[in-house]
């Protein structure tokens, strides 16, 4: 199983004035190609900083983030944001639609940044939505969707570019056990069809759907493990 | 991203917006319309005073009492001392000393009121002499002028302008009715054409011209002097020639050089001159207004782009998440100024040119739209948006997608 992801001596400090805070102190990791990995931990421990990290929203200040076979150290802003394009797609805790659009409009957005053109677009956000079993709501603005259909919503617009590696921070941390559900279905399905998963969770029954586990605290992996579910395969 | 793509985008987050959008498009549409406004009204009112002065002809000298300032301006008239008389006036007529001269006209203004029946009616009286109608370059509507003959012994007789002949006869007309003036009886024997024109407040078609004769026994004046002696040359190429000899002639009279002269003699193209100095003055000084509250409506767009951009830190983060570059989310916030800017235009030069045909219905004034002012003011609110919009845009464009993101 060739590496999609590749960390090494990661370290993040956060500097609010003259205060320095070492969110991450030294991660190394590494993600396979169609792997399903939870990232768990207490809070605070550094899951969303590395989750940043591995999305590329943020840089390391020291060690290396190799993605694809590629250094990102070496990118500058504009490249990153092409990486992220390409190679990522993101699902937030917070859904993170645009208000002012209706749902396949929303869809669409990483494919406008990725050039393709109109028709295309609005075909492959049409499919995206069927995928996520959203197929009637297209037309909806995020405001006219519950909490669980707008994260399919965002699911949809993290599968639409069919991107390396789907990070998901808490995608389930504002939503009900059975928008939950559909949710974490949708996920097993997309790994199941090969994709790379990284998701962070709280939650314990989550984290047992992945397989495997990593688990952080106080800005270090300290467990590494695979889980039943990753056994069984 | 292509530009069409971020120009639909940048249109649909003006249209999210409507109420503000809207309110910064109006700073910008006053700013431009009053442009174009004010400036419209300076070549309007320049313009109309030029076609006034064309009416002259271009072959007449003006003689007027009092010195002038310089070899354009034009001082004196009512109210100065008065220096020219009715000898002068025969003196330049007099083939012999001013050959140049084709016809000479004295007139002598005086404020009188004509009574016709219960109807009174204030108007300017101009005694002069009958070359008056050819020097002025005027016609008649009706009736005919007076004669030599009617000049020389002072007939009650008048010319009445065409507002002159509405404001007391209506409808009717006045050729061959009387009209009385302080007890006197005065019959009228035609009606100028209209002119069109107003000159400096008062018009050119409200007015009584008599023998100028008439004029001293009407308004019971003893005094031979005039206010203007118009002078016109045999032609154009001659008007040189005459300007000399009358300047000559009237500083020999009134034994004065022609340095220290106590009349001054216009032509058409110095009072050209002088009107278009004065016009242009009003013109610059109400553009630079009118500037200045374009660039407020800039500053306005700058302002506007500014809170867009602190409102939509989640956007920008989330729109940078999912592959938009530095340059792209720039491009969107410039896009987004410059079609409030060019909004603004087009709805300021709309409003500009409606309002220049509504104006002159309420005030006496002619409005012109130039096509350089119209065009300047559009490319002004274009490089408004652009130019306001750059410093939001770049601020936009900086944030990192993060720190973005997490912004509440
Ligand atoms: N921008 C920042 N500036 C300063 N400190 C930060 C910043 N972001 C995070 N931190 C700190 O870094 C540490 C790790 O934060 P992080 O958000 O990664 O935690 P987390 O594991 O995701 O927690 P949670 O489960 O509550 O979401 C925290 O102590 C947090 O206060
Ligand atoms: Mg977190």
């Amino acid at each position: 199983m060739s590496a999609l992801i590749e960390l090494s001596g990661v370290r993040k400090t956060y500097r609010s004035g003259a205060v320095e805070f070492e969110a991450l102190r030294g991660v190394d990791a590494s993600v396979g190609v169609g792997e399903y990995v939870a990232v768990i931990g207490p809070s605070g421990s550094g899951k969303s900083t590395l989750m940043n990290l591995l999305g590329c929203l943020d840089v390391p200040t020291e060690g290396h983030y190799v993605l694809a076979g590629e250094d990102t150290a070496a990118l500058d802003e504009a490249a990153l944001a092409v990486i992220r394009n390409r190679r990522i797609g993101f699902v937030f805790q917070q859904f993170h639609l645009l208000a002012s659009m209706p749902a396949w409009r929303n869809v669409e957005l990483p494919l406008v940044y990725a050039g393709v053109p109109r028709a295309e677009r609005r075909e492959r956000a049409v499919a995206a939505l069927t995928r996520v079993g959203l197929a009637d709501r297209v037309d909806h603005r995020p405001g006219e969707l519950s909490g669980g259909q707008q994260q399919r919503v965002a699911v949809a617009r993290a599968l639409v570019t069919e991107p390396d590696l789907l990070l998901a921070d808490e995608p389930t941390g504002n939503l009900d056990s059975g928008s939950t559900r559909e949710v974490l279905g949708l996920l097993d399905e997309l790994h199941a069809a090969g994709r790379t998963i990284v998701l962070i969770t709280h939650e314990p029954d989550v984290a047992a759907r992945a397989q495997r586990n990593l688990v952080i605290d106080d800005g270090l992996i300290t467990v590494d493990r695979p889980t039943a579910a990753g056994a069984t395969r | 991203m292509s530009w069409w793509e971020t120009v639909r985008s940048g249109l649909a987050a003006i249209r999210a917006h409507r109420l503000r959008s809207a309110l910064t498009v109006l700073g910008i549409v006053i700013g431009i319309s009053s442009v174009i406004l004010t400036v419209g009204l300076g070549q309007g009112a320049q313009r109309e005073v030029e076609e006034q002065i064309d009416a002259l002809g271009s072959n007449l000298l003006i003689v007027s009492p009092g010195s002038s300032t310089s070899g354009a301006g034009v001082r004196g008239g009512f109210g100065s001392a008065s220096t020219l008389t009715l000898a002068d006036a025969a003196a330049i007529a007099d083939p012999e000393v001013v050959p140049d001269a084709a016809a000479v006209a004295p007139a002598a203004t005086s404020s009188v009121s004509l009574v016709n029946g219960a109807t009174n009616w204030t108007t300017s009286l101009v005694g002069t002499t009958p070359p008056w109608l050819d020097v002025r370059g005027r016609e008649l509507s009706a009736g005919r002028f007076f004669t030599r003959a009617e000049a020389a012994e002072g007939a009650a007789v008048a010319v009445i302008g065409a507002d002159t002949a509405s404001e007391l006869f209506g409808r009717l007309s006045p050729v061959g009715q009387q009209v009385t003036v302080d007890g006197t009886r005065v019959t009228i024997i035609g009606v100028l054409a209209s002119s069109g024109a107003s000159a400096s407040g008062t018009s050119e078609d409200d007015v009584a011209v008599v023998p100028v004769g008439t004029a001293s026994r009407l308004t019971g004046s003893t005094s031979t002097a005039v206010s203007t002696i118009y002078v016109e040359a045999r032609s154009e190429t001659t008007l040189a020639a005459a300007y000399q000899e009358v300047e000559a002639l009237l500083a020999t009279r009134h034994g004065v050089t022609t340095a220290e002269a106590d009349f001054s003699i216009a032509t058409q193209d110095s009072l050209v001159e002088t009107a278009n100095e004065t016009n242009r003055t009003f013109t610059v000084l109400l553009g630079g207004v009118a500037g200045i509250s374009l660039l407020v409506g800039g500053i306005g767009v700058m302002n506007i782009m500014l809170v867009s951009v602190t409102e939509r830190v989640r956007e920008i983060g989330l729109r940078k998440a999912l592959g938009a570059t530095p340059r792209v989310i720039r491009r969107q916030f410039l896009v987004e100024a410059s079609l409030l800017g060019l909004t603004g235009g087009i709805v300021g030069v709309l409003v500009g040119i409606v309002g220049a045909q509504a104006l002159p219905r309420f005030i006496d004034q002619a409005v012109a739209v130039s096509l350089l002012a119209t065009t300047a003011a559009l490319a002004t609110a274009l490089a408004l948006g652009v130019g306001f919009g750059v410093y939001p845009a770049t601020r936009a464009a900086r944030l990192t997608p993060i720190d973005a993101l997490r912004s509440e």
